[in-house]
């Protein structure tokens, strides 16, 4: 067997610039909240306060990793693991450009919405493991939360694999070349959007840990290394749902002059700061309103999409 | 008892008849202000503070204001509490006598627990309207206990009924006239009576405070309180000591109906400073040869030396302590084996309380409870200056003298609670009230006919009256008229009261007159099943011990002076204070070993080799039973700092070294309770006289710190930022915190009184079943003794016999209240009013002998001191006192010669 | 829907808004006079301490970060033995000032007072007393109440009469 090296480097260099970049963007998110806020956010450590997170990250690392002694402790200890492992994993099928990927798979799209799917013992398990009732209360919203809105997530993809013809991630970018998917997969796009916040739980959408209700929801308990993971988990899932927004429906890396990797890379900037816009402007919705949101108005609108996508295809003589 | 039926605001309610209104008001929970009432001194009217509207019936809307402290309770009353116009007639009261109030809330002893505060909080007098100028007063210096504010008063009358009328007390009183009267003494100097203190509970402003509680002053809400119990007599009153930063604040009564009431002596009061003495032992010390200073000791050291000493092979013998709690003496029975326990009191003492253990377990006289003399109807003292010795009784036996002269109140239909007018009626009638003691005391005043003479004579005189009360009863002979007189006119009076009562004890060093009184118990019994009989012991846990050793400390002596011991082991216990001096120094220079567990450094301590720091009844938890046979838990107030540890610890891990004991496996000291349990079935019930360790209420414990508790996260800060974690305590339902149990404990966990709105000691109200009567649940302490009604007791046959007159002098111990006790006289206050030594002479023998006043003198070899002439004294009759520091043990029995000392 | 978009349009024009934070301490702004920052113990017009020690700021104190002895000097005035206040634990609510009915406790406009070890937080009373009265030049507690103290005996407090003669018949 021939042991590629590169095989080993690219997937490790993935890794390690993901992760740098998410620990970056919380500067970033910092920054740009206080930008619409008008105020000036972390500007004192090292230039334009850069340093602030290696300070944070400092902290966060020395601070005293403390398990409540009345927590499942295994569980307890995992479920942050369990975060980042199914995150990254689902990276592994991100094309950030031609030949910049750590796999590609013919079933590159089910892989990712079983990862997602799995990221969602996460919450559920750390909530119930901390044996306190915030914590569960956390949990069980994010159960429901996730479970349901990984339906519409799937669904608002099969238009797009439906007009690729395939779950293959350099397929659906290519196909995209005449016409970039958030035409005519539009409400694809609308519900793909709005199943991506519902899934990393972020502001409007944070209702798992929606602090002024639930102290911080499932990851009351956790402090330094543990509740690190959890927080950079955040913002790494912020990248992966906005580098499938460029993937699925902006092209990927396709654009003119630049090289695709520039493309990609300002495509997917562009969507993490609508994501730090939604937080800077929006207000959490009350729970129930969540859920109906999304069983009476996003599962129609995927399914109408589906149904539209595909008598269009049949219709056009496929 | 007739129950009325009367309507308060438009409810029903049924109270029994023919009490005061505000007291039935306030037993149903009612906050009705009031300032001159007193549940233990009644009513006068005098403050106007307590009115309330009055409705002739249904149809009356108008009403009359009416004094509810003046009016006794009918059935159908109609009555308003909440009308408008009572409570702006309440609130214009308030602001008159706050006219002349000083704005000295801040500065003043008493704010924080002012019912002055309470009360003008309840009626919404905030604002103060007047214009003019304050009255003002000059104060008095009142001696060492009580601070005089005079400014402060709002002329309620309380001091002077309970100083005057209540503890008899003569040196304070009102002076002056219309609105410038003016309470204190003639002129500034110590107030006498020793129930003085009681005034700072008594007054409801700040007029009389604690003068000691002012050198290390703070507020209530600031004080780690526990339920504790007196230390300084043989009575057990129940106690609040307080303490804040380490330091023992302050003593307040607890009040516990069936012992000590609403107050206490100012030995009991004023006492406590010993726990903050320097002469504390903080630390182990040990002592390398005869001779040497003591050096410190680590704890871990002085622990393994303790159990090394004990590992020795040598014949250990332990001698106990009387003021010591019974599992610590009971720690200590264990570590030493039965056989080598010697009771820490001399042989003649123990000897003499376990007599009297013995004629209350014959009974079938029963031993009364210390709260329940005061209804007595006729009282004989035999022997006991029950001033001295037991204060708190003396008090309560001036209230029974009360009890038959008031049947002239009764008979003039006035209710015996309007104070002044039932006092009126009584006049300064002197109810059947008789003393026979060996010399005169403060109660003779008070008493309808007195008699002095040697404890022999009193003993005799006490036989003829239990034979004039029952033939069968051994006669005396060779009595002489006057005594048969007196002893008639006394059997006929005790014959005819419906609730008789003796007293005795064992002052005297006489166990004739402990069986004279069993006698005259015994005989009035026959005809009158209310007869009872109290005893007194010297300290608070003298009845305890003799429960569980048969010898005493001579005993001990004598078995190191047989060379049948070689290690002695002391527990809290100066023995100079229990026999002759030289024959311990020689004891405890013979031991190889001498091991001290005690809290002050004393002359027992300065010879022992080593001495363990042991807590006081502040610092530790434990079981007292006191005269009466009562066992009172006392708890521990706060944690103690350093080494300091309960004497059973330091005893418990000596056994754990030695591996082989019993008390190895003593864990808490619920384990010891069950333990003395299980080995005296008669101390069974200690079990129950407090709940366990493990008690919780809803979980929770009770807390020793009030809800209000104030500088915690600042109070440690000077040494370290982070608040340390206060110490556990397994061995108490009390935590050191302000968390825990909110609501109101059992009776025997009260840490102090307190309800919302009433600050004050008169929160005591809500924790009472019936203002004034019993606590809710029932008061604290089970009784150890059970006196055996059923079969007949056997008359005392032995009668002392007329010595033949002689040149010598009978020896009669003095006691003095403040003076004779052990641990009081470490307290600068109490100490500062001791006398110094002095012999006590009748002027008559003191010419016979040709002493004049101030000669100095010597007694039996060993005795020496100032004469002092004191009419009082029989003749016949040298007095020594007891106890006073570095005087050794007091003489008694015998007869001694008095010799001038030429120097 | 549309109320959404606009309100992501509004935030997004912030962007080319002022910032409204001042860069202390480069920058520095006003106090107002009755800003509560670091506490201190004032003195009397006549230059004694003030706080008679009542403990009414400790219990008054949320968060119990002021713990104090009283003592009382031989001509009757009472003052703190220690006065402690652990700054580290005080959340400068101003209750202690409200509380202190002699005005001797007062917060003041000073806040700069990080420290880098906690300890250094904790201020004794040589820390805290300061010189003058503070916010209330004219108050003196001693003139009202009625306790004698040095240099004011019984009855020469303002609004007094002269001390009862007890001994005096007169209506
Ligand atoms: S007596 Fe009461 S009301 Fe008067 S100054 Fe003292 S605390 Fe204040
Ligand atoms: S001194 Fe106290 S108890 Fe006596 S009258 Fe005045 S306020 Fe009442
Ligand atoms: S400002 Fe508030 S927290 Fe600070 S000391 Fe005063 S009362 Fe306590
Ligand atoms: S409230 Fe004022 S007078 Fe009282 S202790 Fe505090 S600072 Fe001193
Ligand atoms: S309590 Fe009734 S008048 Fe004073």
């Amino acid at each position: 067997m021939t042991v590629n090296l590169s095989s080993f480097i690219m997937p490790l260099a993935i890794l390690l610039i993901l992760l740098i970049v998410s620990a970056w963007l919380i500067w970033l998110e910092r920054r740009l909240l206080a930008l619409w806020q008008d105020r000036y956010g972390p500007n004192r450590v090292g230039p334009f306060g850069l340093a602030q997170v290696i300070a944070d990250m400092i902290k966060m690392l020395t601070k005293e990793d403390w398990v409540p002694p009345f927590a499942d402790r295994a569980v307890f200890v995992i479920s942050p693991a369990i975060t980042m492992v199914t995150i990254l994993s689902a990276f592994a099928i991100v094309s950030f450009a031609p030949g910049i990927s750590v796999a590609s798979l013919n079933i590159d799209l089910l892989f990712f919405i079983s990862m997602i799917a799995l990221n969602a013992y996460s919450p559920v398990l750390a909530g119930w493991s901390s044996g306190n009732r915030y914590s569960l209360l956390g949990a069980l919203r994010a159960t429901a939360q996730m479970v349901s809105y990984e339906v519409f997530m799937g669904l608002s993809l099969m238009g797009v694999v439906a007009l690729t013809g395939s779950f293959n991630i350099l397929d659906i970018v290519e196909a995209q070349r005449p016409l970039w998917f958030c035409i005519p997969q539009f409400f694809g796009l609308v519900v793909f959007v709005i199943a991506g916040i519902a899934l990393t739980h972020r502001i409007p959408f944070d209702l798992p840990e929606a602090e002024n209700e639930l102290v911080a929801g499932y990851h009351t308990e956790y402090s330094g290394l543990k509740f690190g993971m959890f927080f950079v988990g955040e913002y790494l899932n912020v990248i992966l749902i906005s580098s499938l927004i460029t993937t699925f429906f902006f092209g990927g890396w396709l654009g003119p002059v630049l090289p695709p990797l520039a493309w990609f890379i300002i495509k997917t900037f562009v969507f993490i700061c609508g994501f730090i816009l939604l937080r800077a402007s929006l207000p959490r919705p009350r729970y129930d309103r969540l859920m109906a949101l999304g069983w009476k108005i996003m599962l129609p609108l995927a399914i109408l999409n589906l149904v539209v996508t595909g008598s269009i295809i049949l219709a056009s003589g496929y | 008892m007739t129950t009325a039926s009367i309507h308060i605001d438009g409810n029903a309610y049924s109270v029994t008849a023919g009490q005061s209104l505000l007291r039935a008001c306030l037993s149903l929970g009612f906050n009705v202000p009031y300032f001159c009432w007193h549940p233990a001194l009644e009513s006068v009217g005098a403050c106007r503070q307590c009115a309330v509207k009055l409705y002739r019936d249904e149809k009356d809307t108008r009403g009359r204001i009416a004094m509810s402290c003046m009016t006794p309770v009918t059935d159908g009353m109609i009555v308003s509490i909440e009308d408008p116009d009572v409570r702006k007639f309440r609130a214009r009261n308030i602001e008159w006598l706050m006219l002349n109030h000083p704005h000295d809330c801040p500065v003043c002893d008493e704010g924080g627990e002012c019912h002055l505060q309470d009360m003008t909080v309840m009626t919404g007098h905030t604002y103060r309207r007047t214009r003019f100028r304050k009255r003002t007063y000059r104060n008095q210096d009142l001696g060492p206990f009580v601070n005089h504010e005079m400014n402060r008063c709002i002329q309620c009358y309380r001091c002077v009924r309970f100083y005057r009328d209540y503890a008899h007390g003569r040196d304070l009183d009102v002076f002056g006239i219309h609105d410038s009267v003016y309470f204190g003494r003639h002129e500034d100097g110590v107030l006498q009576n020793i129930f003085a203190g009681n005034l700072v509970e008594i007054c409801p402003t700040g007029v009389f405070t604690d003068k000691t509680g002012k050198r290390h002053f703070v507020r209530k809400w600031d004080l780690q309180t526990a339920p504790s119990v007196c230390v300084h007599c043989g009575l057990g009153c129940n106690i609040i000591p307080g303490e804040r930063g380490g330091e023992l604040r302050r003593i307040r009564n607890r009040f516990n109906g069936s012992v000590n009431g609403y107050f206490l002596c100012d030995r009991g009061r004023y006492g406590y400073e010993f726990v903050n003495s320097p002469s504390r032992v903080r630390q182990p010390l040990r002592r390398d040869g005869r001779g040497e200073h003591h050096k410190p000791l680590r704890s871990e050291e002085a622990r393994a030396l303790f159990a090394d000493i004990l590992s020795r092979k040598g014949r250990v013998v332990g001698v106990g302590s009387p003021r010591a709690s019974l599992e610590a003496n009971f720690a200590l029975r264990a570590l030493v084996g039965p056989e080598h326990f010697f009771a820490g009191m001399a042989d003649t003492e123990l000897a003499l309380i376990q007599r009297q253990i013995d004629i209350m377990k014959i009974g079938p006289v029963p031993a009364i409870p210390l709260g329940k003399v005061a209804t007595c109807d006729a009282v004989l003292v035999l022997g006991e200056d029950v001033t001295n010795t037991a204060p708190i009784l003396a008090l309560n036996i001036l209230q029974a003298c009360r009890n038959a002269p008031m049947a002239r109140a009764d008979a003039l239909h006035i209710p015996r609670w309007e104070d002044r007018a039932a006092r009126e009626a009584a006049q300064q009638v002197k109810g059947p009230f008789f003393l026979i003691t060996a010399h005169d005391t403060w109660l003779d005043e008070s008493a309808e006919l007195v008699f002095k003479g040697t404890p022999d004579d009193i003993a005799r005189l006490g036989f003829v009256v239990a034979h004039f009360l029952d033939e069968d009863c051994p006669s005396v002979a060779g009595m002489d008229g006057d005594r048969t007189d007196i002893a008639r006119t006394i059997a006929r009076s005790l014959g005819q009261a419906r609730d008789p009562l003796i007293i005795s004890g064992p002052g005297t060093g006489s166990g004739y007159v402990i069986d004279a009184a069993a006698n005259i118990a015994w005989a009035l019994r026959k005809n009158n099943r209310n007869a009872r009989l109290s005893f007194t012991v010297p300290e608070c846990n003298s009845l305890g011990l003799a429960f569980m050793a048969s010898q005493a400390v001579d005993s001990a002596l004598a078995a190191v002076e047989r060379g049948a011991a070689d290690t002695l082991v002391i527990l809290e216990n100066d023995l100079f204070r229990r026999t002759d001096k030289d024959r311990i120094i020689a004891c405890l220079n013979a031991c190889k070993h001498v091991v001290l567990l005690d809290h002050l450094m004393h002359g027992t301590a300065s010879l022992a080799d080593l001495v363990l720091p042991v807590g006081t009844f502040a610092e530790t938890t434990g079981t007292l039973v006191s005269s009466e046979g009562r066992a009172q838990r006392f708890f521990q107030v706060y944690a103690p700092q350093g080494d300091i540890r309960p004497s059973w610890q330091w005893m418990r891990d000596a056994m754990t070294v030695r591996g082989t004991l019993r008390g190895a496996s003593w864990r808490y000291l619920d384990d010891i309770i069950a333990a003395i349990a299980g080995e005296f079935p008669e101390l069974q019930p200690v079990i129950d006289s407090a709940p366990p360790g493990a008690f919780r209420i809803k979980g929770l414990k009770v807390p020793r710190e009030t809800h209000r508790v104030s500088g915690r996260t600042s109070i440690h800060a000077d040494t370290t930022v982070h608040e340390p974690k206060p110490p556990d305590d397994p061995d108490s339902p009390f935590a050191f915190s302000m968390e825990g149990y909110g609501g109101k404990p059992p009776s025997s966990l009260i840490p102090r009184f307190w309800a919302p709105r009433w600050n004050s000691v008169q929160a005591l109200n809500k924790f009472q079943s019936e203002v004034g009567s019993d606590l809710v649940g029932g008061d604290p302490g089970c009784m150890v003794i059970e006196p055996n009604t059923g079969e007949e007791p056997v008359y005392r046959q032995s009668i002392p016999e007329v010595l033949a007159p002689s040149g010598s002098l009978v020896p009669v111990p003095l006691y003095h209240i403040f003076g004779s006790e052990e641990l009081s006289m470490f307290s600068s206050s109490v100490a500062g009013r001791a006398p110094c030594p002095y012999v006590a002479l009748n002027p008559r023998d003191a010419s016979r002998l040709g002493l004049s006043n101030g000669d100095e003198v010597e007694i039996a070899g060993r005795w020496r001191g100032p004469v002092v002439l004191r009419a009082g004294l029989p003749e016949g009759i040298v007095g020594v006192p007891s106890g006073l520091p570095g005087t050794g043990a007091g003489i008694t029995g015998g007869r001694v010669d008095v010799t001038k000392v030429t120097s | 829907m549309l109320s959404i978009l606009k309100t992501l349009w509004l935030i997004l024009l912030h962007t080319f808004r002022r910032r409204e934070t001042v860069l202390y301490p480069e920058e520095k702004r006003r106090i107002p006079p009755r800003w509560r920052g670091r506490i201190i113990l004032s003195r009397s017009p006549d230059g004694k301490e003030r706080c008679v020690a009542c403990y009414l700021c400790s219990v008054a104190c949320p968060v119990s970060c002021i713990s104090l002895q009283a003592a009382e000097d031989e001509y009757g005035r009472r003052y703190p033995e220690f006065f402690r206040i652990n700054f580290s634990r005080c959340i400068f609510c101003g209750f202690c000032e409200e509380a202190c009915p002699t005005l001797a406790i007062q917060l003041t406009t000073d806040f700069e007072m990080s420290e880098y070890v906690r300890m250094n937080l904790v201020y004794e009373k040589e820390d805290l007393l300061i010189d003058g009265p503070g916010k209330y030049p004219d108050y003196d507690f001693y003139r009202i109440s009625g306790l004698a103290v040095k240099g004011k005996g019984k009855g020469e407090g303002d609004e007094e009469l002269p001390p009862v003669d007890v001994r005096t018949l007169m209506p």
